[in-house]
Formats: C-alpha cells, sequence, structure tokens
C-alpha cells in the first residue's frame, strides 16, 4: 500500500519582498509514509507548511491532496478550513491548546457544531478511546492541560489532529521540547499510527533521529528542494551535506596578527527561556582583529549569550571582562560605554524603531553625547548632518532621513544598524544572524564590514545558522549546544554539522 | 477575497483630515437621534451655533469648558505616547482640586503672586501622587495601569467625600459636604469682566505649547516616543525604559492635577464632589481625537467643548435631552477611530481562492 501518492506538492513558490522563501518546491508524499523534512533554520520548511495550512498563499504551484476515495484533488490555497476538510493535520512547535481547559476539551474545540443541543461526549470519548488504544498515544482526558507535562501535551496535540480524521500528520519539531525517553516513546507511536495509514511529514534538523525512523528524506537549502533520499540509501555524512551545502573555498580574509583579549568570559552561567538555552558555565575570549564563529542550532543558548553581552540579561554567576575591565552593572548602556557594539538578532523588534525616522535611529544609542543635545534639547541640525553623512557612507537607500524607518527594506534597515554600531568604533561587535532575511547584496556588504571592523582592530562575536556564513569569515569556529561551547576542530563541514546536532565525537 | 493591508504611510493630510471629517461626521450623524427626538433639524443646528458663537458669553462658557479639558487631554496625550494607558485622570484631578483647596483656603496667606503659583504646585504634585502609585506597580510589578488607575479613580473620589465630610468640611456650609472658599488671593482670575473665563485657559495653552516642544524637541520626548513605539527596541539602545515611563507617568498626573486646580480656583471657588463631570475619561477622547498630538488636543478640546456647550443650548431651545451631546462625543470617538484604521491601513480585493485552484497556478 506504500505507492499510492496522497498528497503533492507542485513547484511551490513563495517571496517576501526581495526574498525567496521557497522555489518551485515539489514533494509527494505516500500512503503510509515517514518523510522527513530537513533542512537549516530559514531553509523554508516553515513556510511550505504553512502554505499546505493555507496560512500563506503561494505566489504559484499547486497542492493536490488525496480524498477518502484515494483520488487526488487539487486543495484549495489559502484557506486553512480547506486543509483541515482535506484531512491535514498539524502538531506545531508551540502548542496551541488552551491550558486552562481539559485535554478533552481541547481535543473537541472546534470540531463541535456551536448550535447543537447538548454536547454528546460519550461517542466522542469512545472515539478518542478508541483511538488511544490503536496508537498507543495516552494522554489523561479529564486533566486540565495546564498540568499536563510537555509530552502529554504534544500526544494531546496529535489526538486533536487524529480525531479529525487527519491522514496526514505534519509534526514541526516535534522532539525539541521532549526529553530523549519521551522521544522514543513518541517514535514508536508514529510508528504504529504510519503502519495503520497515517502519512507523516516529519519536520527536524536532527540527523539521528530523522535517520532512525523516516521512510524518505527530503533536504531544502535557501528556499530549494536540494536533494530527496531514501533513509536507507542516507548518512549523517550524506545528509549534512546536503542541509549546509557543498564545501565552497571561504573568501579570502587578511591574515592579521590577533591581538589582545577584548572579550573573556569566565565560567558564565546564565538562565535562558528553557533549560537548553541556559548558559552552563562557558569560558570564551574574543581577541582584537578576531572574528569568533558561533555556529549551532537556534535555541541552545546563543540567544542568552548574545542577551548578557548586549546588558539585557545579568549573569547568574561567573565573570564577564570587556578589555581587561570586569563588568559588574549588566545594563545596555554600561556595556554601549565600555565599548560594545550590538547588532540584534531581531532588527525589527530590537534594532530600530520603525515609527521614528532614520534620522533618530541612527542616533538612539548615544542621546547623552553633546554633538547630539543640548541642555537636554536635540540638535535637530546636526541629526540631520548626521543621519545624512552616514546615509552616504552606509549606502542606507529609502524615503529618506526623515521617513519613518518601517519603511526601509530589511537590507537598509540592517545597514542602519551597521551604521550606528560600527561609527562608535566599538572594541567588541557582537553581531547576532547578521545577514538573516537578507539578499545576497545586503548579506555580503554586512560581511565587508565586518572584515572592516576587524581590520581596525575589533574582536568580533559573530553568531549565526549559516555555516557557509561562519566559514567565510570566521578566524575559529565555536560550536553552541545544550549551552555549552566545543571548539570546532578546523573549518570542517561535515565535522560541525555533527557538533551541532550534539554528536560529539 | 478582500485583504486588508497597512498603509506604506500615511499622508499628512489623512493624519489631519480623517479627525476633521470624523468629527463633522458625527455632527452630521446627531440629525438621526434628533429626527427620532422629534425636532426640526435645522433649527436644531442653528440653536447649537448659537450656543457655542451667538454671543460673547456663549463663546466665553465654551472655552471656560475647553479648559480642563486642554489639561486632561494633554495628560491623556503625554501618557498615551509612552504607551502608558492612564484613565485615572479622574481621580488625579479632584487630587489636585483638594491640593489646591488644603493650600488655598486660608492655611497661607500671601499675595496672589505666592498664591496661586502655590496651588498650580500643590495640584501638580498631588496629581503626579496620584499616578505614581500605578506607575510604579506597573514598573515594579508589571500590574496593569488601566485597571489601577481606574479603580483608583473610585477610591479618590470616596476619600475626597470622606475628607469633605470631615477636616475639610466648610464651618459656614450650612451643613453641605463641600469645602472652604479658596482665599481671593489664590483664585485664578478672569479674563473677560462679567464672564467666568478664567487664567486657565492661559495656563492650558502654555502647558500644550511646552508638551508639543517637549515631546518633539527634547531628548526626554525622543526617549518617551521610543519607549512608546518600541519599549524593547528603546531598552537595547540604553534608554532606561522604567524611567522614562516613570516620568511620563508624573508629567501625565500633575496635568490632570492642574484641572483640577484650574476648575476650583478658576471657576468654582470651593471644591465638592460634582467638581468634575466627567473631565478626566473625556480628555481621553480629547486626546484620541487629536491623535495624541499636544496641539492637535487644544483643537480636540474646543471642538468637544462646543459640542457639550452647543448640545446644552440647542436641549433648552428645542426641548430635546441634553444627552445628545455625550452622543455626539461618542460617535465622533467611533468615527476618530474607525477613520484612524482607513487612514493606516488599505482594503485591497484579490482574486478569489476558487479560480485559482481550477487553474492549478497561484495568484499573480
Amino acid at each position: 500500500m506504500i505507492n499510492d501518492t496522497v498528497l503533492s506538492l507542485n513547484k511551490l513558490s513563495k517571496r517576501f519582498g526581495t526574498v525567496v522563501a521557497n522555489e518551485s518546491v515539489t514533494i509527494d508524499l505516500k500512503r503510509g509514509e515517514i518523510l522527513s523534512l530537513l533542512g537549516e533554520n530559514g531553509a523554508g520548511k516553515t513556510t511550505l507548511m504553512n502554505m499546505l495550512f493555507g496560512h500563506y498563499m503561494p505566489d504559484s504551484g499547486s497542492i493536490q491532496v488525496a480524498n477518502t476515495q484515494g483520488q487526488l484533488k487539487p486543495l484549495t490555497l489559502g484557506h486553512p478550513q480547506a486543509a483541515l476538510d482535506a484531512g491535514i493535520g498539524m502538531v506545531h512547535q508551540h502548542f496551541t491548546l488552551a491550558e486552562n481547559l481539559s485535554a478533552i476539551d481541547n481535543i473537541l474545540l472546534g470540531s463541535e457544531n456551536l448550535f447543537a443541543w447538548r454536547r454528546s461526549m460519550g461517542t466522542a470519548r469512545e472515539k478518542i478511546k478508541d483511538i488511544m488504544h490503536r496508537t498507543g498515544l495516552n494522554a489523561p482526558l479529564d486533566t486540565i492541560v495546564g498540568q499536563l507535562s510537555v509530552g502529554e501535551r504534544q500526544r494531546v496535540e496529535i489526538l486533536k489532529a487524529l480525531y479529525r480524521d487527519a491522514r496526514i500528520l505534519v509534526l514541526d519539531e516535534p522532539t525539541a521540547v521532549l526529553t530523549p525517553q519521551e522521544a522514543d516513546t513518541l517514535f514508536a507511536n508514529i510508528d504504529i499510527m504510519a503502519k495503520d495509514g497515517l502519512s507523516v511529514i516529519f519536520i527536524s534538523h536532527k540527523l539521528r533521529e530523522v535517520l532512525a525512523f523516516s521512510h524518505r528524506i527530503a533536504v531544502l537549502r535557501h528556499g530549494k528542494k536540494v536533494g530527496e533520499i531514501a533513509t536507507k540509501d542516507a548518512d549523517e555524512e550524506i545528509i549534512s551535506r546536503l542541509m549546509v551545502g557543498a564545501d565552497t573555498p571561504a573568501t579570502p580574509r587578511e591574515p592579521l596578527t590577533i591581538g589582545a583579549p577584548v572579550l573573556q568570559l569566565t565560567h558564565l552561567f546564565a538562565a535562558g527561556t528553557s533549560a537548553r538555552s541556559s548558559l552552563e558555565g562557558i569560558n570564551l575570549t574574543v581577541s582584537a582583529s578576531e572574528i569568533v564563529g558561533i555556529a549551532g542550532i537556534s535555541g541552545n543558548g546563543q540567544s542568552t549569550l548574545a542577551k548578557v553581552i548586549s546588558g539585557l540579561t545579568k549573569p547568574t554567576s561567573g565573570e564577564l571582562a570587556i578589555d581587561n575591565q570586569p563588568i559588574h552593572k549588566f545594563t545596555p548602556t554600561s556595556l554601549l560605554k565600555s565599548g560594545v557594539g550590538r547588532i540584534p538578532e531581531d532588527r525589527h523588534h530590537d534594532g530600530i524603531i520603525g515609527a521614528m525616522s532614520v534620522a533618530e535611529n541612527l542616533a538612539i544609542e548615544r542621546l547623552d553625547s553633546s554633538d547630539i543635545q543640548q541642555f537636554g534639547f536635540l540638535r535637530h541640525q546636526e541629526l540631520k548632518l548626521n543621519a545624512q553623512k552616514l546615509s552616504q557612507k552606509y549606502d542606507i537607500r529609502g524615503p529618506g532621513i526623515e521617513a519613518q524607518t518601517r519603511l526601509l527594506s530589511g537590507g537598509n534597515i540592517q545597514k542602519l544598524i551597521l551604521a550606528r554600531v560600527f561609527e562608535a568604533s566599538p572594541k567588541l561587535i557582537l553581531a547576532n544572524q547578521p545577514t538573516r532575511g537578507l539578499d545576497m547584496g545586503a548579506a555580503s556588504e554586512v560581511g565587508k564590514r565586518l572584515l572592516q571592523a576587524r581590520k581596525r582592530g575589533a574582536g568580533i562575536l559573530l553568531i549565526s545558522e549559516d555555516l557557509d556564513e561562519l566559514l567565510a569569515l570566521s578566524d575559529r569556529i565555536i560550536i553552541m549546544h545544550d549551552g555549552e561551547l566545543h571548539a570546532a576542530p578546523s573549518h570542517n563541514r561535515a565535522q560541525i554539522g555533527l557538533l551541532m546536532a550534539g554528536e560529539i565525537s | 477575497m478582500i485583504r486588508i493591508e497597512p498603509r506604506e504611510a500615511p499622508s499628512r493630510r489623512l493624519t489631519i483630515g480623517v479627525p476633521v471629517a470624523s468629527a463633522l461626521l458625527a455632527l452630521l450623524l446627531a440629525a438621526i437621534p434628533l429626527t427620532f427626538a422629534g425636532a426640526n433639524i435645522i433649527e436644531a443646528y442653528q440653536a447649537m451655533a448659537k450656543g457655542i458663537f451667538g454671543s460673547m458669553f456663549a463663546f466665553t462658557e465654551m472655552l471656560t469648558r475647553a479648559t480642563p479639558l486642554i489639561f486632561t487631554g494633554l495628560a491623556a496625550t503625554l501618557a498615551f505616547r509612552a504607551k502608558l494607558w492612564n484613565i485615572g485622570a479622574e481621580g488625579q484631578l479632584y487630587l489636585g482640586a483638594m491640593a489646591a483647596v488644603v493650600v488655598g483656603t486660608g492655611w497661607v496667606d500671601g499675595p496672589p503672586m505666592l498664591l496661586i503659583p502655590m496651588i498650580l504646585i500643590a495640584g501638580a504634585l498631588a496629581g503626579a501622587l496620584g499616578m505614581a502609585g500605578p506607575a510604579y506597580l506597573k514598573t515594579r510589578f508589571g500590574a496593569d495601569e488601566v485597571v489601577t488607575t481606574l479603580l483608583l479613580n473610585f477610591i479618590i473620589l470616596i476619600f475626597i467625600q470622606m475628607m469633605l465630610e470631615g477636616p475639610l468640611k466648610d464651618p459656614m456650609g450650612m451643613g453641605w459636604p463641600q469645602s472652604s472658599p479658596v482665599v481671593d488671593n489664590a483664585l485664578l482670575p478672569q479674563i473677560l469682566p462679567r464672564m467666568r473665563l478664567h487664567y486657565g485657559l492661559v495656563i492650558a495653552l502654555v502647558a500644550a505649547v511646552i508638551a508639543h516642544i517637549m515631546l518633539s524637541k527634547s531628548v526626554w520626548g525622543l526617549k518617551l516616543r521610543a519607549v512608546g513605539e518600541n519599549a524593547a527596541a528603546a531598552l537595547h539602545a540604553g534608554i532606561g525604559v522604567k524611567r522614562t515611563l516613570m516620568s511620563a507617568a508624573l508629567i501625565s498626573g500633575a496635568l490632570a492635577g492642574l484641572a483640577g486646580v484650574s476648575e476650583v480656583a478658576g471657576l468654582r471657588g470651593y471644591l465638592t464632589t460634582d467638581l468634575s463631570p466627567g473631565y478626566g475619561y473625556t480628555g481621553i477622547v480629547v486626546a484620541m481625537l487629536a491623535g495624541l498630538s499636544p496641539l492637535g488636543v487644544v483643537i480636540a478640546a474646543l471642538f468637544i467643548a462646543s459640542v457639550f456647550v452647543g448640545a446644552d443650548t440647542m436641549s433648552r431651545a428645542m426641548g430635546v435631552s441634553s444627552y445628545l451631546a455625550d452622543l455626539v462625543v461618542s460617535m465622533s470617538l467611533i468615527c476618530v477611530l474607525i477613520g484612524g484604521f482607513i487612514a493606516r491601513f488599505t482594503i485591497k480585493m484579490t482574486p478569489s481562492n476558487k479560480k485559482i485552484s481550477a487553474t492549478g497556478t497561484g495568484a499573480a
């Protein structure tokens, strides 16, 4: 029965402005098959699934889904309800459960008739019990979801999809939140469901689990499908090469003599948003004229590290020194004053104030300086001249320096932030995902500027999910996994890939 | 399918035109309830206009009514610009009025040059104090200031009632729950002879100009706007977000307190618990109508005051309910909110999805 196709994504393309999220992606899924969709962050996995679910409207391409008789029918695009009706269920990485309702209420939520005279809980419960019995997905139905463990909540999510007669189930990084034991149970359950005829798309970037239990692997990179391979023919080496791309020669960097340390972290602990992203006693040194790249899958503590160096999070213990001066006060201002320039990860959220002008945003990190203000009042003329100068120097294009910053393109917003950071001549530059979402031109501009700063003598801590970028720019690469740092032995792609996945050799 | 998309940049014509059009539309919409009330619409509008512009007295009455609204409108504007939702201007107004009465009814004696600044400062401090608590709870514990400031209004009003029945009660007041009168030297003088219009208006206009300058030209104003527009980025850039919120809160409370001083020392002469017919709440409408611009507040306050005063006259002349004024004010707010939406978004029609799936290709 493994031959009949239940889902066919046909040449789906989607772009956001100038950024290509998906380009002509074609994927088929067969009945009872477990297909792994692999790719780095930003490779286009989520966009593809969002088009399948009608959250996004594809720019071109079509989707066909088999009906209960097994005939492929075109799916109405742009309508989540159409996807649900066609038997597609999705379990998001971040659960969409109402925590104040019981598990069974969550499962039934949305599938009950609003005008029904009374709730027919009996039959519903029978049906859910039957599914639980068949698949082994057990969850306490009458417990409030807020009291369930993460694994149980996930099972409730899957039950919810199955209760709505899903024949195709999409699991978005289901093991990211699970303990290894819970993950094993989940795999066993999925295996039973697949044997029962359910087709599963499994989104992940953990190579080991992908190899362990999927039937087929499709790899996305930069929005395109770069490979598809039967799991039995694959090994970690092959897949990680597909994921991160063929080895490309690094762009020439001038060899420089590395100077004195500008950033020193000594046995630093800091709490993150989850256990996985908390810093567990890390030691790190970044010296002048050096770019240190931090590789790793997002959520392994990179954001926490960036927050500490930005002054947004106070370490619980350990020491941080900038230019050999230990930092005691962790505020953005004190770190700015110590000579740290920060390029934030989410440039729209943390980097700019969209409703304010380009000129104001360029000056916002040094409002106390006397060339910006006098007796507490802004020197508008200076502000304007400063903005004109920097717009030219950093090639910031947009409707003008008095225009709202949100009208600028992503690349120009990043140039604005670069201008602000580099003009302060920082000793240390924290560049957190500096090219995420940028097109090729803007991204190479960022790289060029970082190399210039390195030449000037700044130390740079570059956090990125783009291995190409890290390999091209960094003097050395350190891998972050589970809040700990591991030095990469060399610029070896496959080995870095393995370390990122936590497969420490 | 209909899609709603944000506009690139709302033009200046839209940001000014929309509130004006909304206000006029609200006035026109008042014709509907007027018809139901059985009034001749033309005559009703004429009566209304006469109530505002018909005589010097009518016009100054309108300005007198606008004075506290400028203060409370400014109070709401400065807080809202920082995304600090101060709904407590009503309570802060009463605190300001009480402070003016405490200081201005005989404790100290002196010339107007001394007493008037004293009661103004006392009222501003009291209003600021009324906002300090909610602002502290918000910055320290994240307590929702909408709830705390709103509920504090009722607490303050009951507290004032208690004071008026107790220590502040006028011994010569024939038992009425009202304060002793403010001494003559502390009263805000009249601007024109035989009219009730007082110098509170001048102070309000000066406050509006200062607020405008501070908001657009000062570093503090830039910080305030930054915190309001994107607190995360402001924090990242090293702006003291909590300190900025606190300063916005205190100044907002102080402005509301000044509204109370102006009413007590400029108009009434003594404090009762019916000093304000909801000026604190109407200030929110004024601020929204003004698009949170301090100079716009002056115009919006004049409009709202005109509606109130005009509708009063109209109700007397036509025999319709004066609640029509509240109706027009509410409708203008609704019109402004809808208008603001139209100014910020465009509505686009895209081809229906049925067609797309039938041809198998996506939308162009």
